[in-house]
């Protein structure tokens, strides 16, 4: 038997007067996960949160969170739920541990009550005990933001863009303290625009325009991209990325990093003539390896099914 | 309940951090009653008169020392001609002039009346309009005494200013000032507090708490009410110690009206903070919609009578208006509550209706 | 290099008693992509001010354009462009009003201005949407016309402040290959950005820690040189050494 649902969502749409956040959105979500919502501003992200945490009402469809109906069952849902918002929601003119006694007390709880989960986090804050928040660097707000989402023991955490704007350091540091609150069975939905970070979750969806393009498990998403994938090396890169959309056998042709990524028509593409082109183009460095497609390409791809390359999804 | 007082506290402590805020909230009662009470007033003293006497009689110099003596008119300078009435004004050294006509207690005597002329800087009316009159009476008080026994032509009105003899503005100004001051603090402050909270996003997380949006709406109340009411006595401690207006009516009368005025302006502030996202909207609206008819049509400044009609008519939905009313006839008549229940009346359906509105409008959700 | 198109040499700026740029020594050379890095607080934003001539350093010298930083700042930003993402273009205002604003402010003439108004519109393929307000606007086109309006007045570099976040993977190319296209073109690019992945689309990138520069080369050599499979790894072998306050 599978795991029962933390959240299940039915035919969730959602719009703001002519905007539409929101288009016919499933998803099940069985307790414990660690699910990872990925997309760019203005997919979608933030109103599908807002839904779940019973901030927002559906134009239609259910969404079912901890076995309680979003609209009529909402304040059980909401003693619950720990809700981490974009851009750290914390008092600035409050100090560190005025924020966290705060949160706690709203939650009807105290800070010593569940000292053992956030321990871990806090320690590492306690130093800047006295320290206001708007003081405190972009990793250390995002710290204290998630302490101040935990102290009443949440059974489910949404946390919805917590590493945007903050470094790498503190980015990796932040994913290591999910992974124990997982350990501790708690269900953790969480959002980024990030394609780096989605490989750390246990299942991700992607979130383009208001529609869900793909959701699996990192390899399984990976799995989508059917056809060889290669590197192509030049110096040049401009003029490679040209000659390699010219090419008349071309699928995509995309930048990454410092090489670009193809894919071809074909079955198997014939690399002597991709080769002898490139030659052609002056591009006589060309070189061409085989590789395995990662998430982005995966996502990137299924952006090309749906045919969303054309334009972007509007803000919002 | 704990997590009520957990709110509570934390809407003190934002009070108390910023020490600017704080120090404006306390200190800007003091402030403008100090200002109102000495820079801005309307009565008038050290008027600087010039005296034409083109006639040097008797009833002149009376008339003149009269004048002067009156404590309102602080310098004389004589004036030889009419002439030089017009640059005396223009170089500020005089305010008023008047002007016998030559041979005027013999034609008084003679034929029962006389041309006197005063002359007043028409560049600032409201001034003038105070001294002609002032001057004006002072006249009539000395015909009176010369001539009213013999001969008394027709009726002459002798105009008595009950409750302020003086006309002193600071009697008016206090009642204004609590009106403008309370309307500061509560809703200002309420309506800003609540929309920097949806600004930062912790409305967000208020809302998925337990706490209900009726425990949020009075954990933001309560602060500012009792912030208001310190105010108020404040006010009130000054303008009877340093300004010695009186309390002619019951105390306790007062300050229970105005613990209603702020409840007043406290559910104008919530509701404000409702049907706006940012601070910045909060304040425009809080400031514009506010503030400046608390001043200008309330009553405090310009007489609601005076206005035209259709701001007499707007004026009405102003709860400044109501309050000044109140607090006027309480500290200044010594009415008593028989005589201002309707306009109690007024400001308890105000409160209900807005709270109600508010409360309806403060989704559980966000829109 | 011999056409170093940015040039220091212990570049150093002090506030007071902190060293927030701590003698760097660089060269950028023409059309080249150069991805500047580092944690927040590192000197980044410090140095960048005075390469565009908006700050004046305490010692050292620095050529951009050919023109000092200390003595010609107002040649050097005749020369460069400017773009980021946060403060760029006018959300009120419609595209083409945003490109004859700027277009003004970098003093082209009416008809260079009408020209280049018309070809740039084309090339962003905006002239359906070219007055409608930018508020309205998808975020990548957004990107892609700042970038453009940076280089209206044909500057020798550009530089690009966080210019990618927040777009999806294939805005985010679209956008890179103009990057591409514009060092092509022989404009060097410079560019700050929090993504670790995106700096390896530089041809050549420097890690800041603490005002000084930790590493500096292309990102293959970077990787070959630690040891480390990515930019991201280096960031923090380089960073985490340091207290993270």
């Amino acid at each position: 038997m599978i795991a029962p649902s933390a959240v299940r969502i039915a035919e969730v749409g959602k719009s703001f007067g002519a905007v539409k956040a929101l288009g016919r959105v499933d998803l099940d979500i069985p307790q414990g996960e660690l699910f990872g919502c990925i997309g760019a501003d203005g997919a979608g992200k933030t109103t599908l949160f807002r839904i779940i945490c019973t901030l927002l009402l559906p134009d239609r469809g259910r969404a079912e969170v901890l076995g309680f109906d979003s609209v009529s069952d909402f304040r059980e849902i909401r003693r619950r739920l720990g809700y981490m918002p974009g851009r750290f929601s914390l008092y600035q003119d409050l100090s560190v541990e005025e924020n966290l006694r705060f949160f706690a007390a709203v939650f009807g709880t105290t800070v010593g009550e569940n000292y053992d989960l956030i321990k871990d986090i806090y320690t590492q804050l306690e130093p800047f005990r006295e320290r206001r928040a708007g003081k405190l660097s972009g990793g250390m707000k995002q710290k204290l933001a998630l302490c101040c989402a935990l102290v009443h023991r949440p059974e489910l955490l949404v946390l919805d863009e917590p590493t945007t704007g903050v470094d790498a350091v503190s980015r990796r540091e932040f994913w290591q303290m999910l992974k124990r609150l997982k350990a501790e069975g708690i269900t953790i939905l969480v959002s980024t625009p990030y394609m780096d970070e989605a490989v750390l979750c246990d299942r991700i969806a992607f979130l383009q325009k208001g529609s869900v393009l793909g959701v699996d498990t990192p390899c399984g998403i990976t799995g989508l991209f059917t056809r060889p994938l290669y590197a192509v090396r030049a110096r040049q890169k401009y003029r490679l990325i040209t000659a390699l959309r010219r090419y008349p056998h071309a699928a995509s042709a995309y930048a990454f990093g410092g090489s670009v990524h193809y894919s071809d028509k074909r079955p198997a593409a014939d690399l002597r003539d991709l080769l002898a082109w490139l030659d052609a183009s002056g591009l006589e460095d060309a070189g061409i390896t085989q590789i395995e497609p990662g998430i982005e390409d995966a996502f990137m791809a299924l952006m090309e099914l749906q045919g969303e390359t054309g334009t972007e999804g509007a803000d919002g | 309940m704990k997590s009520f007082r957990g709110f509570v506290l934390k809407e003190f402590l934002h009070i108390f951090r910023d020490r600017r805020t704080a120090a404006i909230l306390f200190g800007m009662p003091m402030l403008q009653l100090l200002l109102f009470g000495y820079a801005i007033r309307n009565e008038i003293s050290e008027v600087k008169l010039g005296i034409c006497d083109l006639s040097h009689d008797q009833a002149t110099r009376a008339i003149t020392s009269k004048l002067l003596s009156s404590g309102t008119f602080s310098a004389k300078r004589n004036l030889r001609s009419p002439e030089e009435i017009g640059p005396a004004f223009a170089s500020g050294e005089m305010n008023e002039a008047v002007v016998f006509e030559p041979g005027f207690a013999a034609r008084l005597q003679r034929d029962g009346f006389c041309d006197l002329q005063v002359i007043t800087d028409g560049s600032d009316p409201n001034v003038s309009r105070i001294i002609t009159g002032y001057t004006a009476s002072v006249i009539q008080d000395y015909l009176g005494e010369q001539y009213a026994p013999f001969s008394a032509p027709g009726v002459v009105p002798v105009p008595v200013m009950l409750f302020n003899p003086a006309l002193r503005s600071v009697y008016l100004f206090v009642p204004g000032l609590m009106a403008l001051i309370l309307m500061l603090v509560s809703a200002l402050m309420t309506s800003i507090s609540i929309t920097r909270e949806k600004e930062i996003g912790t409305m967000e997380v208020l809302l998925v708490s337990s706490l209900r949006p009726t425990e949020i709406i009075l954990g933001k109340v309560a602060p500012y009410m009792l912030l208001a009411f310190i105010n108020v006595l404040t006010v009130l401690a000054l303008a009877f110690m340093v300004f010695g207006v009186p309390c002619r009516g019951s105390l306790p009368l007062l300050i229970l009206e105005s613990l209603l005025f702020i409840l007043t302006a406290l559910s104008l502030g919530i509701f404000i903070s409702t049907i706006t996202a940012s601070q910045q909207a909060a304040m425009m609206i809080s400031l514009g919609g506010l503030l400046l008819p608390t001043i200008l049509l309330s009553g405090f400044i310009f007489p609601v009578a005076s206005m035209p009609l259709p701001l007499q008519v707007f004026s009405n939905i102003i709860p400044a208006k109501w309050y000044l009313i109140i607090v006027r006839a309480i500290m200044l008549k010594g009415a008593d509550f028989s005589y201002l229940w309707q306009e109690t009346l007024v400001l308890v359906l105000m409160t209900v209706l807005l709270m109600a509105a508010s409360i309806r409008k403060f989704s559980e959700r966000l829109q | 290099m011999a056409d170093a198109v940015i040039h220091t040499e212990n570049l150093t700026r002090k506030f007071g008693a902190f060293t927030a740029v701590d003698a760097i020594s660089f060269s950028i050379g023409r059309g080249e992509i150069f991805g500047f890095l580092g944690a927040n607080g590192a000197g980044k934003t410090t140095a960048m001010k005075m390469l565009t001539g908006l700050l004046r350093p305490t010692s050292g010298s620095a050529s951009v354009a050919g023109f000092d930083v200390r003595s010609e700042p107002e040649k050097i930003k005749q020369n460069i462009g400017y773009m980021s993402q946060r403060f760029s273009l006018y959300e009120d205002l419609s595209p083409k009003e945003n490109i004859r604003f700027w277009g003004g402010i970098y003093g082209l003439d009416r008809k260079t201005l009408r020209e280049k108004s018309a070809r740039l519109l084309e090339a962003l393929d905006l002239q359906e949407a070219a007055d409608t307000r930018l508020s309205s606007l998808p975020l990548g086109w957004k990107q892609k016309l700042a970038f453009s309006v940076a280089q209206l007045h044909e500057p020798k570099i550009v530089f690009l402040d966080e210019p990618t976040g927040g777009v999806d993977p294939v805005t985010r190319r679209r956008f890179w290959d103009m990057i591409y296209e514009t060092a092509d073109n022989g404009i060097t690019v410079f560019v700050t950005t929090h993504y670790m992945d995106e700096a390896e689309y530089c041809d050549r990138i420097s890690i800041m820690v603490d005002g000084r520069m930790a590493a500096i080369g292309t990102p293959d050599a970077l990787k070959d040189e630690f040891g480390v499979s990515s930019i991201d790894d280096l960031f923090i072998r380089l960073v985490r050494p340091t207290p993270i306050e």
